[in-house]
């Protein structure tokens, strides 16, 4: 029995380590291979737009250059005025919400403006991503809110501007996490 | 290869002249027929695959071409896409709790991204005191760890919100979960080499595809028990789920598990992309909304009796199914014959862990008559899966997120299921 426990003894120091490095995260000795970046490395990866404006690049569009750079890039997909088909409609059914029949769009749902900013430059036009310019991104931004009503077509986004528009459905939300 | 034809199995002399037709109307297989054949005393006899020896081992496996139905269907993308879309897990096929990796369902935003490995690095910055980047060869030299456990799409069940009840099955209806063995390095061990900073609540994950799909993840859970995933059931990750790294966040809603993973960006608040506010969000009938909902809550779903798996005949029959919870272990599984009205406790296999699929199974004399089978599961927490109602109650129209109710299979005198609201 003793013979055994001393045996025991290293294998068990072994796996309290293992516990320190596997189980609790943070207690985790790390072999430090982490190769350290550049800001400009960490730019060239980095496309999130915080609600707040954090995260947007220089720039600038309106909603009538927008009109162009939708006719060409995503009409045949999200339809005239962004009313949708073949694939989501992103403009209209402001108030819908809370009927026998919602209409989700950005402008009746989504609580912030610089989320279509963000999502824009990452994903479309779903066939060819990252095609459009910063100002492109701006101007269609300014298109899609200004078709919903949102901004004046004159009104000029940029990394100031967008997130200072106000979004129709922007008290709607509350979070589920932390649960309580 | 072709399937091997019903009279190859039968004798063809001797005195034990039997019925074919009694085992093609019962659905009987070879196995059984030869175990009749020697026992009415003829010449042992052998199948044609067994009078020569078998084909050659192989550097990769395959299904056999008899389970060529066992595939993710249906699958469904975005009108004028591939990739915008899903495929789903066969759960009527399926036993066990682990889901072959060929048949794990598939939810994505822009397609598969082919990369190379060499050519990816994950990219940790933000509010960390040294912005780093990990390659997969790099990450294989932390320490890591390995789960058994469930990844689920928050759409999965979404179709029992539809006001009538849709003619599907457990694929079409259930089959946005699947669970594996996923290996990799626990994320806290690589936010705290950057040097996590004080301000730092929230990581915003991103991905290699062509959406750079994006989502908010707070950092209780990074640091709790989330992984960079690269292996799954042993093997390095599929392309369809990840390769050659992923978010893994055991329990929760499976869009946050971002695959492809390329960044993550410590923050002071979530990001509110696309994927966490115009989707995956909680619309109630009053017109607000719920963002953030993360853990999947309890659920359970009997697999088999299920559409397109028909009783034969009135007898014995062994119900089965999974049952699982995003917040730990199952505790227990009841199911029903008679539509809710009295409920049996279910048996549940060995392997019953936190955060997985638990595979349940009863046995059923069934009359022949009409009956309404149902499942339903509690979890470590108490939480108890609710009935339909209670799962619908207070939801907008159309708001199929985060769907738990129970589900009913009605089983017709033909053996026949489909599914019926109760
Ligand atoms: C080839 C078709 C196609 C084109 C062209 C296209 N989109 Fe899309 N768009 C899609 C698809 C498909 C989705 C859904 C992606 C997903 O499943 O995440 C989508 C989603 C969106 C969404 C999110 C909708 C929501 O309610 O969540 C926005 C906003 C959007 N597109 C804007 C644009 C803009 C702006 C352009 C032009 C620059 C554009 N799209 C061009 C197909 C297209």
């Amino acid at each position: 029995m003793f013979m055994y426990k001393r045996w025991m003894a290293p294998s068990l120091m072994v796996a309290a380590l293992m516990m320190a490095a596997f189980g609790q995260a943070q207690a985790a000795e790390s072999p430090g291979l982490g190769v350290p970046l550049s800001d400009s490395e960490v730019a060239a990866v980095d496309l999130v737009v915080m609600p707040d404006g954090r995260g947007l690049p220089a720039g600038s569009g309106d909603a009538h250059q927008g009109l162009d750079v939708y006719q060409r890039e995503c009409r045949i997909c999200h339809g005239d005025g962004g009313q949708g088909g073949p694939n989501d409609r992103l403009a209209g059914g402001i108030g819908s919400l809370a009927t026998a029949q919602p209409v989700k769009t950005i402008g009746s749902y989504w609580p912030y403006a610089t989320t279509v900013f963000d999502y824009v430059r990452r994903a479309m036009p779903y066939h060819l991503p990252g095609s459009l310019s910063t100002d492109e991104v701006y101007a269609v931004t300014a298109y899609l809110l200004a078709e919903n009503g949102i901004i004046e077509r004159d009104r000029v986004l940029d990394a100031e501007t967008l997130p200072a528009v106000q979004m129709p459905n922007s008290g709607g939300f509350s979070w589920a996490w932390p649960e309580d | 290869m072709s399937k091997p034809d019903q009279s190859d199995l039968i004798p063809v002399a001797g005195n034990g002249l039997l019925h074919r037709r009694l085992f093609l109307r019962t659905g009987l297989g070879a196995g059984a027929a030869m175990l009749v054949a020697g026992r009415v005393g003829a010449e042992p006899q052998r199948p044609p695959w067994m009078r020569t020896p078998g084909t050659g081992m192989g550097e990769s496996g395959a299904p056999s071409p008899f389970e060529d139905h066992v595939v993710r269907a249906p699958v469904g993308s975005q009108p004028g896409t591939t990739g915008a879309g899903v495929s789903r897990t066969p759960l009527q096929h399926l036993d066990g709790i682990i889901t072959p990796s060929r048949l794990h369902f598939e939810r994505h935003h822009s397609g598969i991204p082919e990369i190379d490995p060499d050519r990816h690095r994950l990219v940790i910055h933000g509010l960390v005191d040294r912005p780093l980047s990990f390659d997969a060869e790099t990450l294989d030299r932390y320490p890591q760890v390995s789960r058994i456990q469930f990844l689920e799409c928050s759409g999965n069940s979404g179709a029992l919100t539809a006001p009538e009840p849709v003619d599907g099955n457990c694929a079409s209806i259930h089959g946005l979960i699947s669970a594996s063995e996923w290996g990799g390095v626990p994320l806290g061990v690589l936010l705290e080499e950057a040097g996590l900073k004080p301000e730092g609540k929230w990581v915003v994950a991103a991905g290699a595809d062509a959406a750079a799909m994006s989502r908010s993840v707070p950092l209780e859970k990074i640091l709790d028990d989330a992984i960079v995933a690269l292996y799954q059931n042993g093997e390095r990750l599929r392309p369809s789920n990840g390769y050659p790294m992923r978010l893994f966040l055991p329990g929760w809603e499976g869009n946050a598990s971002v695959k492809w993973l390329r960044t993550l960006k410590v923050t002071d608040a979530p990001a509110m992309a696309k994927d966490e506010t115009s989707k995956y969000s909680d619309l109630d009938a009053d017109g607000q909304a719920r963002l953030f909902t993360f853990p999947m809550g309890v659920k359970s779903v009997i697999t088999s009796p299920s559409p397109g798996l028909a009783l034969a005949g009135p007898g014995v029959y062994q119900i089965s199914g999974v049952a699982w919870s995003g917040r730990g272990r199952i505790r227990s599984v009841e199911v029903s014959a008679d539509g809710g009205v009295s409920w049996a406790e279910a048996a549940l296999d060995e392997h019953v862990l936190s955060r997985c699929l638990t595979r349940f199974r009863a046995a059923w004399q069934w009359d022949g008559g009409p009956a309404t089978l149902l499942s339903r599961a509690v979890d470590e927490t108490g939480a108890v899966q609710p009935t339909r109602a209670s799962a619908m109650a207070g939801r907008a129209p159309e708001s199929f997120y985060h769907y738990n109710g129970m589900q009913a299979w009605a089983v017709n005198p033909e053996g026949a299921s489909r599914n019926v609201y109760v």
